[in-house]
């Protein structure tokens, strides 16, 4: 019994005491006070960010200014790449669809998760049904969801999208022909991919809301639009500034669906910049071009959630 | 249950609340009884809102109905329709005769079946990955705490704030050459189980529940004479099972989804997993009915799972969420 009490630390620090005293430096006290079994824990994690995540990153930002060909060795060409990437001629246009998307992505996806997840909150019964059914989609994977929908949107008017219009008179609509359609018809896919999955978040954060802060307003005589709108939407505000972030970020960040939608097309009306990194490696072989256009794409999307950072926090509470 | 404007107290026990569902297990009983939303119990006697929860609530059905089931309704009927149907009038499909054959050949011919195979021994191995490399690292941060703890912290939440995009090309390069050991991991299943492992979001939030386990266990656990390894085997990972299916559950879903990553690394037809399969099917020879049924094939299996653990899966989902936030 002694024994067992008297064994060393293994290391299992306890909060609310000073930090150890520093032992004396020794392979066996390193080893007895658990300096190798948190090694030992160490080295997976560590192993995997290097190989993984930290490497990646930091040869990213060192092939951005080198030659790679896989073939012979990397060669520095100074700012080249960069120069190469920003003087594309279709970058502009790659650029500005991408913001296109994300606009378009914020103004009619963005709402439709929150309102859909202010009904359901609001349901006394059934309400497991409407969530199962705006959930539905989220489970389909991206790759068949898109196979599918591709096909209805065919522009002929037999298409199914054209014929279910064309039962209240409407269209038929070219869709992901047209240079103008294809980029909303991109963005009603994705809201519909992802609406249901962003509404089980909303709905747990609407969850939390003190329920006496309705019935204050409610005393105060407000009508139920008005707490929706003065006590709801405030209520949410963090949740609902973290994931407008989130979906900038993966916006920006766009691949599956225009890859396998319209390839970029038709006539470059869905290119978008992660296509063009995609296609700088991928089909050029260019790395080094990939690399930099991505380091670009990174460092705007940092610099964006700083600036979204300081924006928001002034709305935020406390 | 209380009926819409007849309920003098709205039912106490909203069981179809995903994150407030008290009963299932007594000891996460997480928050109380949500009484009211927005609408409150006097509002919904007024005819008014009577009617207007009644207009909404089927405006919101039939639009979810065609929304959520109609594609796979749609894509269950095309699966077993002849190509010409399909492509001459979709919406007539319903009426033509059933064409099982296409099915069997899009579960054997365009291999969908050995595929789907690929992707569960995908899904199952970047989990594993995963769980092995986050409750570890975890552990590390959360208990054993060493001087070093800190700057590997830190260093694994900084890559949190990086934007995926960054690490796509070098990770290629990564995979088709590693880096000291020179091991090519294009075409093998590592080189899609090991990069998931590298997930940040799970390493903290495992190490947010860690923390969370009274270190007084821990101490009567070491008093008792069991080892850190011990402690981490006996103690933490049985006490941190729901986290963990938590974790488990976003990584197989995360896997199961992915496209960009296997399409680049596993580029031999016979490893793919089932998003490459199908995205590569249109280019090939198969009839238009058996790439629906293909797709078909591929929606229906997540869907049966998601409808029989609903309740497991939602809720793990929105914890998750409130972990996020």
């Amino acid at each position: 019994m002694t024994q067992t009490l008297e064994r060393p630390s293994t290391g299992i620090s306890r909060p609310g005491r000073p930090p150890r005293r520093k032992r004396r430096l020794s392979f066996t006290g390193w080893f007895r006070s658990g300096g190798f079994v948190a090694v030992l824990f160490a080295v997976p994690i560590v192993l995997t960010f290097l190989y993984f995540s930290w490497g990646p990153v930091v040869s990213g930002l060192v092939m951005s200014f080198q030659r790679t060909n896989l073939v012979a060795a990397p060669v520095w060409v100074g700012l080249n790449n960069f120069a190469f990437v920003l003087t594309d001629p279709e970058l502009p246009q790659a650029a500005l669809n991408t913001v296109y998307y994300a606009a378009l992505g914020l103004i009619l996806g963005f709402p439709v998760p929150i309102i859909l997840a202010v009904f359901i909150n609001e349901l006394r019964r059934g309400s497991w049904a409407y969530n199962l059914l705006a959930y539905l989609p989220a489970v389909v994977p991206p790759v068949a969801g898109i196979l599918l929908w591709k096909f209805f949107y065919d522009p002929s008017s037999d298409g199914i999208f054209n014929s279910i219009l064309s039962w209240v008179g409407l269209g038929p609509f070219p869709w992901l022909n047209s240079e103008a359609m294809a980029m909303p018809s991109l963005v009603l896919y994705t809201t519909w991919a992802g609406a249901g999955a962003t509404a089980i978040i909303y709905l747990a954060a609407i969850g939390g809301i003190n329920t006496e802060l309705y019935e204050a307003a409610e005393i105060d005589g407000s009508g139920i639009w008005s707490r929706l709108w003065h006590v709801t939407l405030p209520q949410l505000r963090n949740i609902i500034f973290i994931m407008m972030l989130l979906q900038l970020i993966g916006t920006f960040q766009l691949f599956t669906e225009p890859f396998l939608f319209t390839g970029g097309g038709p006539n470059n009306a869905t290119q978008t910049v992660m296509l063009k990194i995609y296609k700088y490696a991928f089909v050029n072989g260019d790395y080094g071009s990939a690399t930099a256009l991505s380091v670009i794409l990174a460092l705007f999307l940092c610099l964006l959630s700083v600036v979204y950072y300081y924006f928001t926090r002034r709305w935020s509470p406390s | 249950m209380s009926v819409i404007g007849t309920g003098v107290i709205v039912d106490p026990i909203d069981d179809q609340q995903p994150a407030a569902r008290p009963r299932r297990r007594g000891r996460t009983k997480v928050r109380e009884e949500r009484e009211r939303g927005a609408i409150s119990a006097t509002d919904r006697k007024r005819p008014v809102v009577k009617a207007w929860m009644w207009v909404l609530q089927i405006v919101m059905l039939v639009g979810l109905l065609f929304a959520g089931l109609g594609p796979l309704a749609w894509s269950a009927r095309a699966s077993v329709s002849t190509s010409q149907d399909i492509l001459r009038d979709p919406m007539s499909i319903w009426l033509k005769p059933f064409q099982w054959g296409n099915i069997g050949q899009a579960w054997d011919g365009a291999q969908i079946g050995s595929s789907l195979g690929n992707t569960v021994f995908v899904a199952l191995g970047s989990t594993v990955a995963t769980l092995f490399v986050s409750t570890t690292g975890a552990y590390l941060l959360s208990a054993l705490r060493p001087k070093w703890g800190p700057i590997l912290s830190g260093a694994v939440l900084a890559t949190l704030f990086l934007p995926g995009v960054i690490s796509l090309v070098p990770l290629y390069l990564t995979i088709l050459k590693m880096p000291v050991i020179g091991v090519n991991l294009q075409n093998t299943f590592w080189g899609v189980w090991l990069p998931a492992g590298a997930s940040a979001f799970n390493v903290i939030v495992l190490k947010r529940f860690f923390d969370s386990i009274p270190r007084e266990l821990i101490e009567a656990a070491r008093i008792d004479g069991a080892g850190a390894v011990r402690v981490f085997t006996t103690l933490i990972l049985p006490l941190s099972r729901p986290i963990i299916g938590v974790v488990a559950l976003l990584t197989i879903v995360a896997s199961w989804k992915d496209y960009l990553w296997p399409m680049l690394v596993l580029s031999s037809p016979n490893l793919q997993p089932v998003s490459v399969t199908l995205a590569n099917m249109p280019n090939g020879a198969m009839p238009f009915s058996v790439q629906m049924a293909a797709v078909f094939l591929t929606i229906i299996i997540p869907v049966i799972l998601f409808v029989i653990f609903q309740k497991q899966f939602l809720r793990g989902v929105s914890s998750a969420s409130g972990l996020k936030g």
